[in-house]
Formats: structure tokens, C-alpha cells, sequence
């Protein structure tokens, strides 16, 4: 058996003229959690749902575990999903919801609850078999959805934008107990969010998509250090994009200030330089760095931020609480450890 | 489930249908089954084998390429092509050959001469649900309809369903506008259409009758505007009329139950009983002030009498609606401006209403056009379309061709309704309902208009009270009609006498084969419409599939043409081969099933729009295929809807006549068209009586079903019109 869980080949879903999905290609490896990434719109939505067969695409070809599943619908391709709303039968309890898929593939009621109540008890629900779906709370309702897939045992285990009806705090809890529940089972697991937080904190490979297409697809640090466009630097958490030249290896232009930097390898001349507002530490006026002012100052407990005006465009800087601070209107000189020179959108 | 699995289903159905049942239609019933497997009893193969049918040779073929691929297991893209074919092949030759031979002489240089070929039995209907099966399966292997079988054959078969009853019936019935004798008469055509019965104007000028369409659309508009009217005073009352609106609109909540389960033509009975030459009203009037018996009733007042009477509580319904989904805070922002109450009533709450009129007239309107009972009931001399449809097909001069051209008439004035509402809705739509919660108390109404509104409504009600209360009293006393008021059983006893001969009861009553015939009419009907109706609106609502609007389109399209067209068009399309139903109680039960459907429908895509489309993808992605997915989920979920589209074509089978009258026969005759035949043979007092059994069953149906699931939405007010331009 190979190691890829799913293969797209040249995937498209068009609907009517708006191509959802443009020709989308890659392998995702096996027992590894990988999340699609996108603003909305972008069809990370509609690719979770090519590959769970709840869209047949127009184009291309999907496999899932070696099979060629591309003409096949949801019930047939053995993947088990939870759903952003978790889509819990309303009508049935907690115990017939989790043995669902089991009854309706042909087990025995009895072997069906016995494995469900198992699994409810692996997901800390045990007791709650009886209830209703709507006498749980949010956190349980999320649990149940899980525990309803992952009873089918599946090849695939997808998601759905799983956290967003969860309150902040349960959100983190949820999402480890998440990737904990991976790693213990070997799963491989398909995950869609629009939260990059989110996205870099369970993730195995993040893939970011952009009108239809893979802008960018990596582990969490490539994505983050390593960017390949403005988009996804933006997109992968806080950047300051700016316009520079590169003048040689760790050397940049920016403002007209010539600066000593690490950075990946680029071809000399002007570019668009990213700069991550933590890699940006501001100085007393008069030290080596980018001459700037302090426009707006802010202390949020764990971190400062501000926003300073430099001769290359407004800069925001975050900066660890106990380094010194500014007050507005100061004058400082930005020292920056690391940037990130753009290459030009493919 | 597997397109392979329903191609091997589809298969087998097919080869029982080729070589076991009787290919054509039993004319004496089972007894025939004697003479299988030759003579009329005989199966496809036989007649193959002994060359009366060779021209179905295509059928066998067809079956035998299918069935290698499917015997290995595999299920190709070719199984469409397959089952098409079939479908065409026996379909195409049924029309083909007909009684009298070859019916489309253009094929005559490949069939020759032909023998005659009566009407297609069970052995044809198994392969064409086979050849449905195969076309479903071959769909769904191509990965359309999801790549799920089951939903390819639902679609394909409702499809199928949909253009052999509601599509086919009324095409042929237009096509036959175009011939005369036998051949195609453009020029007959154009002439029933601009007929001086239909359109002539003399009544402008002298005392003749005016056409027909000058009637039926002045009865229609006037209906409409005096429905509308009497349903706001009443609207007004109940929703703004201060201290007292609680208990008018309980009063008049009532009263909309009536129309509904009373027999259209029922209220003719009771105002020809008030107001007829003998009627009690009539006599009081001669008696105390002179005033001459006349029978002016009989004509255009008694029939917008009886049609107000019928549409005034479903305006009501609707207007009530749309005053309560006004949010007072828009007329005490008007107050808080300086306007007053008249004021504010004529700038905000009118402007406000115009839409719920505009469909409240419209509805009314349309219902005028399709009624048929009121005007054959009371007419008289005053003739409206679809009077005049049935008597050109059931009267003296039996005239297909001028009844086509009437019905397609009539259609097109409903259509031009339809198509006006449409519009007119399209343009402008109010958001009143916010979803926020409105406090505020709603103004009161202008003390003149309150007085105008209670001085029209409260008569109004009193009258409606009197004329059900006739209906109720009437069947039990001697002689309403002449005013002998002495209680009695007799009529009652006349149409449900029951009898007791050798230890069982025997029903002597003439009226009771009718009310059998009917219960049992209503009972099959009303499972196979609701069942088929929500299938079909689980169909539209949540599976993507090429052709959805069509079918949509076509599920509706039943809804606005007027039951005596319908009616005209079955008994064109199944009185001859090859679907011949007429004369059985099938062509009643296909007819109730196929009009009452858009309410299932309509009912069915409301309930599920409640209901998060990701139920059903969760359980398709936990292995649940379509069938799985409808049985334990969506359902139990639609349980309401299922329960009141019950209700309503149960309702509506067992008060129906416009469609029926044409379809009915002397081995099945239905309880209203048994009623209708009373009152034209005299027979008052046993019609009412029977109205009063049919009103009594009805309300416990209803009044039991609204128990059982809350208070349902029954009846056509609560459907909405056909999406135009689709």
C-alpha cells in the first residue's frame, strides 16, 4: 500500500461558469492531519466536500486509498466527516446517532450500540447515550459528531470548520483533544478552517487555496517563514509588506536605508520585502536600523504593539512585554532580525 | 443502493413483464387469465413468437443486449441507452398502432398494414418501469444524480409519471383543438377561437347572452373584488378592531373551516333553497310585501353569491396574515410624525396591504375560473367556460375540438392570472417581518372605517350562518324547498338506509356505492399524493440533477390548469389505446393523485427548508444512500408535512367534481357527482342530506388530523402560485 491517503489529479468543479475548484492537484500522505486554508470563497469548502462525495467533480480524478472514487457518492467511499453544524439527527439520540452509520451498513442493532456506547465512552460521554442532541451542550454535541465518525472506523476522517460553534476557550481544548484523538489512531485526517491560528497549531501540512487553486502547500513553519507570495504571508499571520531592493545575499534596501538582515536567497534588485511584526525591534533613536517615529502605542498584557512610520511605510511591531518600552511620538531605529524578499506572484 | 443493483431489478421486472404477464389490457378483468398464455391473456413472447406483434421485436432485443454486462456485474452508461430505447419502443408502437390500425400514416412504408392493438396491460407496464429502471441506472453509472441510483430511478420515474398524466393528457387535448373530423383544420382552429359564443358582445346591446369568456371573466373579477373586500372588513376587525377584535377573529377563524370541506356546489343547493322560485326567502317576501317570485338567483347573482361565499374566508385568511405581519412600530412611527389615524391607515397600512390584495384577488380570481359546480348548480342561462367545456363534451353535441378550444381558453386566461400575479409580486416586496421582536400595539382602526367594516362583516356572517344552517337542517326536514319545516328521517333513510339480511347488513340506500366508492377513492388516493409529493419535493429541494426545473415546472403546471380542463383531457387521452383507463377507478384515483400533488409538493420543500441539508449529507457520508437517508432521516422529519398533505388530498378527493364528473361511471360514481345528479333530477332535500354525511366525515377528518399535529395549514389558500417563466 502507498503512503498517500488522497490523490487529486487535475480537479475541477465548476458551478454553472465559477470554477470552485480549478484544476486542483496533490497527494496527501496517510496518518497526517492536513488543514485546508483560505479566506472564503477560496474553495477549500468544496474540495472537503469532492473528496467526502457530496460534490462530484467535472473534471479530474480523486482517489482515496489507492481507489479511484471520482464516480462514487458519499455512501460509497467509506470516509466519515463532522460537519461545521455536526449535523446531529435531531430525531434520534445520542446512542442512535453514534450507531447510525453502523446500522445503516448493515450491523446488528445490539453489535451497532455496543460499539457505539464504546465509543462514547472513549470520547468521556459515557451516560449521555439517552439524551437528545439537543440536551447536550455545544462542546458535547461536538463530541457526539466525533464520536458518530470516528465509530466508523474511516479511512478519512473529515472536518468541517469544527471549532467555529465553540466559545473561544473550548475551542483550544477541542482542538487538541482533536489532534490527540489523530496521533493515538494513526488517522488520516482532512481538516478545513479559516483560522490560521488554528491552521498552524494542529496541522501536519497546511494547505492555503486562493480562487480555486493551491496558492501554497507545507508544513507550518515553511508556510510561515518561507511564504511564497504577499498572500499567503499576509494570509499566515501579521506582515508588513514593503518595497525594498534586494542589494546581495542578507543585504536590502529599504527606504533607501541600507540594512543587514537574514533572509532566504533572492535574486538582486527591487522587491516586495515581508517582515513579520515580531522579527522587528525598536531601538532608541540613533542605533543601527530603519529611523522611524511611534505613531500609536498599545500594551495588551503579554505583548506591546505598535505602529511606527519609517521611511519605507508604516510599520506594525510587536514586541515581547518586558522588552523597553516607547511612548508616542518618540523617535526610534527599527532593528529587523529577519525578512522575508517576496517572489513575484506565479 | 447500486446502479447494478436496480439495472438487475429493472432486468428482471422487465423479463416477467416479456414473458409472464399479458402484454394488453384485460377488458373482462382477471377472469381472462384463463386463456394464458394465448388469446388476450397472452405475454409479449407469444405474440412475438407467432408474429402478430413482430414490430416489438426491439423490445426482446433490447432486453437481451442488457442482460450479459449486468449477469458479469457490470453496470455501463449503455444501460441509459438501453432503457430509453425500450420506454420509446413500446410507448412509440402503442401510439402508433392503434384499434382502428396504423395511426401514424407516416410509418406506413416500414409497418405496413397492421393489425389493431388495444391497450397496453401489465405485461407492457413491467417493461416500461424495466426500461425506467435500466434508463436510471445507466444515468447514475454515468455519475449523474449523484451517482445514486435510487434517486436516478425516482426522478426518472416521477418524470416519467409527470408526462404520461399531466404533460401528454393536456398537449393532446390542445393538439385536438386542431382537427376537425379526423384531419388537422388550421382554419376550424382559428374559428373556435374567436367564436361568437365565446366572445360576442350582444348583451351590450339587446337582451341576447353575451360570449362566454365576457361571463366567466366578469364573474371572476367580480368574485374577486367583493371576496377581497369582504375578507379585509373582516381582516380589519379581527386584527385592529380594538377591544372586541379577539372575538371576531375567533368567530370568522370559524368560519374559513367551512369552504373548505364543504362540496363547492353545496352552497348553490342552500341558496337555491332560500332564494329559489319556492325558495323560504322568496316566499316571505311574497307573503309580507309582494314582492313577486322570480328566479333571478338562477344566473350571474347566485352564482357570485355562492363563490363569494366560498372565497371570502380564504381572503380572510390571507389578509389576516399580512395585518398581523405589519409591525406597528411602522404605524406608530407614522403617529409619532403628526399623521392621523386615516391618515396613517391610507399612507402606511394600505401601501403595506397592496401585495396580500393583489394575491388575495388573484386567488379568488383564479378559484372563479376553475369552479364548476356553482355555475352548473346556478347558472341557468348564464354560461361560463367551464360549463360550456362540459356540456360541449357531455351535452347534446358531443364536440371534442370546441371543447379543446374552449379549455385552451380558459388555460390561457388562468395562465394570464398567474403570469399577472407573478409579476406584480416579483416587482414589489415588503419585509415586514423582521425576525426582531416588535413590540408595540397595532393602531386602531379610523372609527369610520371600523363602523363600515363591522356593518359589512357582521350581515355577512349572519347570511354564511344561515346558509350552512340550511345545509344542516335541510336534509333533515320534509321539504326545505317548500318550506315544510316537520323533522324527518326520510332522506337520510333514502341514500344510507341500512338493511339486514341473513345476519349481515346489507346498504340498501342509493347513496351508499357512491360514498363507498369515494371513501375508498380518497383513501388510496391521499397516500399516493402525499407520498408522492414529498418524495417529489425531496427530490427538487435536495438533489441536483439536470431537468429539475422541468419536473418542478410540471408538478405545478397541474396546479393551475382548472379541473374540467383536466377532466376534458383524461377522457381524450385514456379513453383509447394504448393507456386506456377510462371507465375504471384508476383514472379517478391517477386524477386526484396528479391535481393534488403540487400541495404535497409545495408543503413538502417548505418543511424541508427547515431542515439543515447537512442531516442528509451526514448521513450519506456515514454510508446512509439515498433510500437509507429518506427513510431514517428525512421522514420522521417531515412527519407534519406528510400528515397534512394527507389531510388535504384526502379533503380535496372527497369534495372534488370539476375533473371527476368527466371520469366518473356507473360502476364507480363519487359521492359529488352522485349529489350534482340529485339536484338535477329535483331530488333537494337527498342532496343536502348526503352534503350534510359528506360535511360531517370531512370535519372529523379534519378536525382529528389537527389535533393530532397542531393546527394545520389546509386548503389552497396556503399553496402558493406557480413559479412563472420557469
Amino acid at each position: 500500500m502507498s503512503d498517500v491517503a488522497i490523490t487529486f489529479d487535475r480537479v475541477t468543479k465548476a458551478f454553472g461558469n465559477v470554477r470552485a475548484v480549478d484544476e486542483v492537484s496533490f497527494n496527501l500522505p496517510r496518518g497526517a492531519l492536513v488543514t485546508l486554508l483560505g479566506p472564503s470563497g477560496c474553495g477549500k469548502t468544496t474540495t472537503l466536500r469532492l473528496v467526502a462525495g457530496l460534490e462530484l467533480p467535472t473534471g479530474g480524478r480523486i482517489e482515496i486509498e489507492g481507489r479511484d472514487v471520482t464516480g462514487l457518492s458519499a455512501a460509497e467511499r467509506r470516509i466519515a466527516m463532522v460537519f461545521q453544524s455536526y449535523a446531529l439527527f435531531p430525531h434520534m439520540n445520542v446512542l442512535e446517532n453514534v450507531s447510525y452509520g453502523l446500522v445503516v451498513n448493515g450491523a446488528r442493532k445490539a453489535s451497532a450500540e455496543a460499539e457505539a456506547t464504546a465509543m462514547l465512552k472513549t470520547l468521556g460521554l459515557e451516560g449521555l447515550g439517552q439524551r437528545l442532541p439537543s440536551e447536550l451542550s455545544g462542546g458535547q454535541q461536538q463530541r457526539v459528531a466525533v464520536a458518530r465518525a470516528l465509530v466508523l472506523r474511516p479511512k478519512v476522517l473529515l472536518f468541517d470548520e469544527p471549532l467555529s460553534n465553540l466559545d473561544a476557550r473550548l475551542r483550544r481544548r477541542v482542538r487538541e483533544d482533536i489532534r490527540d484523538l489523530q496521533r493515538k489512531l494513526g488517522l488520516s485526517v482532512v481538516y478545513v478552517t479559516h483560522d490560521q491560528q488554528e491552521a498552524l497549531a494542529v496541522s501536519d501540512l497546511v494547505c492555503v487555496m486562493r480562487a480555486g487553486r493551491i496558492a501554497q502547500m507545507g508544513t507550518p513553519t515553511e508556510l510561515y517563514d518561507d511564504p511564497a507570495d504577499a498572500f499567503i504571508a499576509d494570509f499566515m499571520g501579521e506582515a508588513n509588506v514593503l518595497a525594498g531592493e534586494v542589494l546581495g545575499p542578507g543585504r536590502i534596501a529599504l527606504g533607501g536605508v541600507a540594512l543587514d538582515v537574514a533572509m532566504r536567497a533572492h535574486p538582486t534588485g527591487p522587491a516586495q520585502i515581508a517582515v513579520r511584526p515580531e522579527s522587528i525591534l525598536p531601538q532608541p533613536e540613533g542605533a543601527t536600523g530603519l529611523p522611524g517615529r511611534i505613531q500609536r502605542a498599545a500594551f495588551l498584557g503579554q505583548t506591546r504593539e505598535y505602529e511606527v512610520e519609517t521611511p519605507a511605510g508604516m510599520l506594525f511591531v510587536v514586541t515581547p512585554a518586558a522588552s523597553p518600552a516607547f511612548a508616542m511620538g518618540e523617535a526610534v531605529s527599527c532593528r529587523l532580525d529577519r525578512v522575508i524578499p517576496l517572489r513575484d506572484p506565479a | 443502493m447500486g446502479a447494478l443493483t436496480l439495472a438487475r431489478v429493472a432486468l428482471i421486472c422487465a423479463t416477467l413483464g416479456l414473458f409472464l404477464a399479458p402484454w394488453h389490457g384485460l377488458q373482462d378483468g382477471l377472469s381472462e387469465l384463463a386463456a394464458w398464455p394465448v388469446g388476450t391473456a397472452a405475454p409479449l413472447v407469444a405474440l412475438l413468437l407467432d408474429g402478430s406483434r413482430w414490430w416489438l421485436w426491439p423490445v426482446a432485443l433490447l432486453l437481451a443486449l442488457a442482460a450479459p454486462a449486468l449477469l458479469r456485474g457490470r453496470a455501463g452508461g449503455g444501460l441509459a441507452w438501453i432503457g430509453g430505447l425500450l420506454v420509446l419502443a413500446v410507448l412509440g408502437a402503442g401510439y402508433a398502432i392503434g384499434l382502428n390500425g396504423l395511426q401514424w400514416g407516416w410509418l406506413a412504408p416500414l409497418l405496413g398494414a397492421p393489425p389493431p392493438q388495444p391497450s397496453l396491460g401489465w405485461g407492457a407496464f413491467l417493461v416500461l418501469a424495466g426500461g425506467i429502471g435500466l434508463f436510471a441506472a445507466g444515468q447514475a453509472a454515468r455519475g449523474r444524480f449523484g451517482a445514486d441510483a435510487f434517486v436516478a430511478f425516482l426522478v426518472c420515474g416521477c418524470g416519467f409519471l409527470l408526462i404520461l398524466f399531466v404533460f401528454l393528457p393536456l398537449v393532446n387535448m390542445l393538439s385536438a383543438a386542431l382537427y376537425e373530423d379526423g384531419r388537422l383544420a388550421p382554419a376550424a382552429f382559428g374559428a373556435r377561437l374567436v367564436a361568437p359564443e365565446a366572445w360576442s358582445l350582444a348583451c351590450v346591446t339587446s337582451h341576447a347572452g353575451c360570449g362566454v369568456v365576457w361571463n366567466t371573466l366578469l364573474l371572476a373579477s367580480l368574485t374577486a373584488v367583493i371576496s377581497t373586500l369582504l375578507g379585509l372588513a373582516f381582516a380589519l376587525l379581527a386584527v385592529r378592531g380594538g377591544a372586541r377584535g379577539p372575538v371576531s377573529a375567533g368567530a370568522f377563524r370559524a368560519m374559513t373551516i367551512l369552504p373548505l370541506i364543504t362540496p363547492p356546489f353545496v352552497v348553490s343547493l342552500a341558496l337555491i333553497v332560500l332564494f329559489g322560485r319556492t325558495g323560504i326567502v322568496t316566499g316571505l317576501l311574497w307573503d309580507w310585501f309582494d314582492i313577486p317570485r322570480s328566479r333571478w338567483i338562477y344566473g350571474l347573482p347566485g352564482v357570485l353569491l355562492a363563490q363569494v361565499l366560498a372565497q371570502a374566508p380564504i381572503a380572510f385568511l390571507l389578509l389576516d396574515g399580512a395585518l398581523r405581519a405589519i409591525s406597528p412600530s411602522l404605524e406608530e412611527a407614522a403617529s409619532t410624525m403628526g399623521a392621523r389615524r386615516m391618515r396613517v391607515f391610507r399612507t402606511v397600512t394600505w401601501p403595506l396591504l397592496k401585495p396580500a390584495l393583489a394575491a388575495s384577488f388573484l386567488l379568488a380570481f383564479v378559484e372563479s375560473l376553475a369552479d364548476f359546480g356553482n355555475p352548473l348548480v346556478l347558472g341557468g342561462d348564464f354560461d361560463v367556460l367551464s360549463t360550456r367545456i362540459f356540456f360541449a363534451i357531455a351535452g347534446a353535441r358531443h364536440d371534442p375540438g370546441r371543447a379543446a378550444a374552449l379549455a385552451l381558453l380558459l388555460l390561457a386566461i388562468t395562465f394570464g392570472a398567474f403570469a399577472l400575479q407573478a409579476l406584480w409580486l416579483g416587482k414589489r416586496r415588503y419585509t415586514t417581518v423582521t425576525g426582531k421582536g416588535d413590540s408595540g400595539i397595532p393602531a386602531p382602526l379610523p372609527k369610520g372605517l371600523k363602523f363600515t367594516c363591522a356593518a359589512v362583516a357582521w350581515p355577512w356572517m349572519i347570511f354564511t350562518a344561515a346558509v350552512y344552517g340550511i345545509i344542516l337542517v335541510g336534509g333533515f326536514v320534509h321539504d326545505i324547498g317548500r318550506g315544510d319545516l316537520s323533522f324527518t328521517w326520510r332522506h337520510l333513510g333514502t341514500g344510507f338506509e341500512v338493511g339486514w339480511f341473513d345476519g349481515a347488513p346489507a346498504f340498501i340506500g342509493s347513496a351508499w356505492d357512491s360514498l363507498f366508492t369515494t371513501i375508498q377513492v380518497a383513501a388510496i388516493s391521499a397516500p399516493l399524493t402525499a407520498g408522492l409529493g414529498i418524495l417529489l419535493a425531496w427530490l427538487i429541494a435536495r438533489q441536483n440533477f439536470p431537468g429539475r426545473r422541468g419536473l418542478e415546472f410540471m408538478t405545478m403546471l397541474s396546479f393551475a390548469i382548472p379541473g374540467t380542463v383536466v377532466g376534458v383531457s383524461y377522457i381524450m387521452a385514456f379513453n383509447v389505446p394504448p393507456v386506456e383507463l377510462t371507465g375504471t377507478a384508476l383514472i379517478l384515483v391517477i386524477c386526484f393523485v396528479f391535481r393534488n400533488l403540487p400541495v404535497g409538493v409545495r408543503g413538502g420543500i417548505a418543511a424541508l427548508a427547515q431542515i439543515d441539508k447537512s442531516l442528509d449529507e451526514a448521513s450519506a457520508t456515514m454510508g446512509g444512500g439515498a433510500f437509507a437517508t429518506l427513510r431514517r432521516v428525512v421522514l420522521p422529519l417531515l412527519r407534519p408535512a406528510i400528515v397534512t398533505a394527507l389531510a388535504y388530498s384526502f379533503v380535496t378527493a372527497m369534495t372534488a367534481v370539476s375533473a371527476v364528473i368527466f371520469l366518473v361511471s356507473a360502476r364507480h360514481n363519487l359521492a359529488t357527482v352522485y349529489i350534482v345528479g340529485r339536484v338535477e333530477a329535483g331530488e333537494m332535500a337527498l342532496a343536502i342530506a348526503y352534503s350534510t354525511v359528506l360535511i360531517v366525515i370531512m370535519l372529523g377528518m379534519v378536525l382529528g388530523i389537527e389535533k393530532l399535529v397542531g393546527r394545520a395549514r389546509l386548503g389552497r389558500g396556503s399553496a402558493p402560485t406557480i413559479p412563472s417563466g420557469a
